[in-house]
């Protein structure tokens, strides 16, 4: 299989007050071929957003190695680095912080485009045809990111990551932070645009039923290290590792 | 808690009257020139320390000059000179400070322990010095009031810098695309405005005490400049004798320092964003 | 079963908007009452007018909320700081920043009980320590003198629900208490709520939007929805089979976890 995102041995590492360093990913290495929703999953401290941050090139990764497409991006910078975030997107916790609460989404959404040399009145007319997409009126591109709700919100913050027509598309908690009926028709649009648009999603979550709900694969991660791995029906029906078996305990 | 309706009203309110005001006397000071009834360097000996009388409606000076057309003229070199004071040192130290808490680096420690040294430095002692080495004069004043007061502004920045740029948002537009440049000035800049403006509004009356100041110590304008300060400094000793003319300077800086805090005050609560604001 | 709190067709009004209409329902000795609702959906604000917390703005324009048969409503502020956790306990969801961070949770555990009754400073390390042994704590005596930020979220809300129990009151009012909290640190905290009403048949008072957490502990949950009541009843029924379209939306919302 063709992989679109392979990781070999990453490592970060972040050096405490004291001068002792702390190791936040530990040596993780796996691979997201195309068309696969695969879910990190991992309670907090467990390193699966300083993973997240490290393939978005948000944080510098101490060791290791990132491909995407087979293009080595562990160290991709300026120009460089901007042509790459075509390919992949990110999609943050809490929509209302992601975007600037100084301009209106429409701007927010119509940024990517711009920045790759469209007009405005063309982005404009674009992030409008996306948000349709993501079941959003025109008359959101007005409204500032305080003045709906965090479903509308996270929508539009999805609309402006598939602006670029990303492969790739990185979900943070993407639904941790919403109400539960809102999280459903979030995730229902994320398969459907999945459909239309071929995309992989690589979904950080904590929520184990969510994830074998919405996910092909997962891996378990536990103070930075993968402890486990495979199929979502493999991992919950035959837990191998003594934290998963936990993790799957204590699901209420 | 959001503001009510009507409290945002009030806060509108205010910020339009004392910003009129303050325009108003901008406006004043601009045409002062053609507003002075007399030409307030033109000397009178036989005129002096005149009592005020319905041509020299605030008296003369020991040299006969009318009071009320100086204090007209030095509303100039005083609001101007503290207006163009404080734009400087909110422009210069807020770019150090930005820059500064952009890169995080070798520029900004070194920078920042400038800035510490600068704001060591007692302001009288440091304009002292600088008029020992420069010489007195309206323009040394500035310049030295501007070395010990931008790094208030680069400190202020650099603190606002830091918290934005962890925010979420501009991950998301690094993301979209955004260099460095564009981060900084599409999103930084108009993030951490506001608290700089306030600050710097609220700064011009301090400034323009301090600078009436350094010139009533004969280090800021020089006479026969018209300038509030220097005008109270020359005609001190008339105080007992002639009250009004070492007063009403003294009560011109006053009013226009009054009304350039409240304006201030009045951004503040504007700008705050308990009020309802974006 | 004695009938210990009683909201009795409440409204309540913030400013110009009605947040809670018509809520009605009560509270058994030993009882968990579980309510669940969206964001918006006015489930914090039950809590508080329990509390007498609605603050300024808030105001409770009808019905009345009963405790004990004493009508808080008429209750002056004295009178509810004496009621306030000694009798209505309340738990956070975030008890960890409840505390002072400064102090040492042993010294804020005793103020906060001498402000109640008197009683001595061993007296006080009897009891918390007796009370922190019976949660299965490790080192109790460590943890009363660590400050806040040594211990962990999970730690500290567990700790903090001990806090609201040294008073023993027999009701405790909970808001969201696990939603800040690991899967495996909530089962634990879940787990310790159950303990209390087993132990001292405390009745609890659960707001949450975590049907998950509900399921685990309620015995009747109260459905609400933009203030209103749309499901009451017995826990198994309503799960099993909702009457509102609202709450079979949000039980569907649900994923479940299948093993």
């Amino acid at each position: 299989m063709r992989t679109l995102l392979r990781v070999e041995h990453l490592t970060k590492d972040f050096s405490t007050h004291g001068g002792e360093t702390y190791r936040a990913v530990d040596d993780v290495s796996f691979s997201l071929g195309f068309h696969e929703k695969m879910a990190v999953i991992g309670e907090s401290g467990s390193g699966k957003t300083t993973l997240a941050r490290m393939i978005t090139r948000l944080t510098e990764a101490t060791s290791g190695q990132i491909f995407l497409e087979e293009e080595n991006i562990t160290r991709a910078k300026g120009h460089n680095l901007r042509n790459i975030y075509q390919k992949m997107q990110m999609v943050f916790q809490m929509p209302v912080d992601s975007f600037d609460s100084r301009r209106r989404l429409g701007d927010g959404i119509a940024e990517s485009l711009i920045n790759r040399g469209m007009k405005k009145a063309e982005a404009w007319e674009e992030a409008e045809r996306l948000l349709g997409e993501c079941g959003l009126g025109k008359e959101f591109l007005t409204r500032y990111p305080h003045e709906v709700s965090g479903g509308q919100c996270q929508r539009a913050a999805i609309a402006r990551a598939l602006a670029i027509q990303p492969k790739l598309l990185i979900l943070d908690e993407a639904t941790s932070a919403l109400d539960m009926t809102v999280q459903k028709e979030i995730l229902g649009l994320l398969d459907s645009l999945q459909e239309d648009r071929d995309m992989s999603y690589l979904f950080i979550c904590h929520d184990l039923a969510l994830v074998q709900a919405f996910c092909d694969r997962m891996i378990v991660m536990q103070k930075g290290k993968i402890v486990e791995e495979g199929t979502t029906d493999q991992v919950i029906r035959h837990p191998k590792h003594a934290y998963t078996k936990m993790l799957m305990d204590s699901v209420l | 808690m959001k503001k009510s309706r009507k409290q945002r009203n009030i806060v509108k309110f205010r910020l339009v009257v004392f910003a009129s005001l303050a325009g108003l006397l901008i406006l004043f000071s601009l045409f002062s020139d053609k507003l002075c009834p007399m030409d307030p360097y033109l000397q009178d000996l036989s005129n002096a320390k005149a009592a005020p009388s319905f041509v020299h409606p605030l008296g003369t000076d020991r040299y006969g000059r009318d009071m009320l057309s100086r204090i007209i003229v030095g509303s100039k070199t005083s609001i101007f000179s503290t207006l163009l004071l404080v734009t400087f040192i909110s422009v210069f130290g807020s770019m150090i400070g930005l820059i500064c808490g952009w890169f995080e680096n070798t520029i900004d420690v070194i920078l920042m322990r400038i800035a510490d040294m600068f704001l060591a430095f007692p302001g009288l002692v440091f304009a002292l010095a600088v008029a020992a080495v420069l010489g007195g004069g309206l323009q040394n004043a500035i310049i030295a009031l501007a070395a010990i007061s931008w790094p208030k502004y680069a400190r202020l920045a650099r603190s606002q810098t830091l918290t934005q740029k962890k925010a979420t948002y501009i991950k998301a537009a690094r993301l979209a695309g955004d260099s460095d440049w564009k981060l900084i000035v599409r999103h930084i800049l108009p993030n951490i405005m506001g608290p700089i403006l306030v600050t710097a509004v609220l700064d011009i009356g301090t400034m323009m005490m301090e600078l009436a100041g350094l010139s009533f110590l004969g280090l800021g304008a020089k006479p026969p400049i018209a300038e509030w300060g220097s005008m109270m400094s020359e005609t001190r000793n008339l105080l007992t004798t002639q009250p009004w003319v070492t007063l009403s300077p003294g009560i011109a800086i006053f009013i226009s320092v009054v009304i350039f805090n409240l304006f201030g005050e009045a951004v503040r609560d504007w700008l705050d964003p308990k009020n309802g604001r974006s | 079963m004695a009938e210990l709190l009683r909201y009795d067709h409440i409204n309540i009004r913030y400013g110009q908007s009605l947040v809670i209409e018509d809520v009605d329902f009560n509270l058994a000795s030993g009882e968990i009452l579980g309510i669940v609702g969206e964001s918006g959906s006015g489930k914090s604000t039950l809590l508080k007018a329990g509390m007498g917390l609605l603050g300024k703005e808030g105001q409770l324009c009808r019905g009345k909320i009963l405790y004990d048969g004493k009508d808080l409503g008429q209750c002056s502020e004295r009178e509810m700081q004496k009621i306030r956790g000694r009798e209505l306990g309340m738990v956070f969801q975030m008890a960890g920043s409840s505390f002072c961070p400064i102090r040492t949770l042993g010294v804020q555990m005793q103020e906060a009980v001498r402000a109640h009754k008197r009683i001595s400073k061993a007296e006080f390390m009897d009891e918390a320590l007796d009370l922190l042994n019976k949660f299965g704590f490790d080192k109790p005596d460590r943890i009363l003198e660590s400050y806040p930020f040594e211990l962990s979220g999970g730690m500290q809300q567990r700790v903090g629900i001990v806090a609201a129990m040294l008073l023993h009151p027999r009701v405790l009012l909970a808001d969201e208490p696990t939603s800040a909290l690991d899967v495996s640190v909530q089962k634990q905290v879940v787990e310790q709520f159950l303990m209390i009403r087993e132990k001292f048949g405390t009745s609890i008072l659960l707001v949450s939007h975590n049907i998950g957490v509900i399921r685990a502990m309620a015995d009747e949950i109260l459905v609400l929805h933009q203030g209103k009541t749309v499901d009451y009843g017995k826990k198994d029924d309503i799960l099993a089979q909702p009457t509102s379209e609202y709450t079979e939306k949000l039980l569907e919302a649900v994923p479940r976890f299948r093993r």
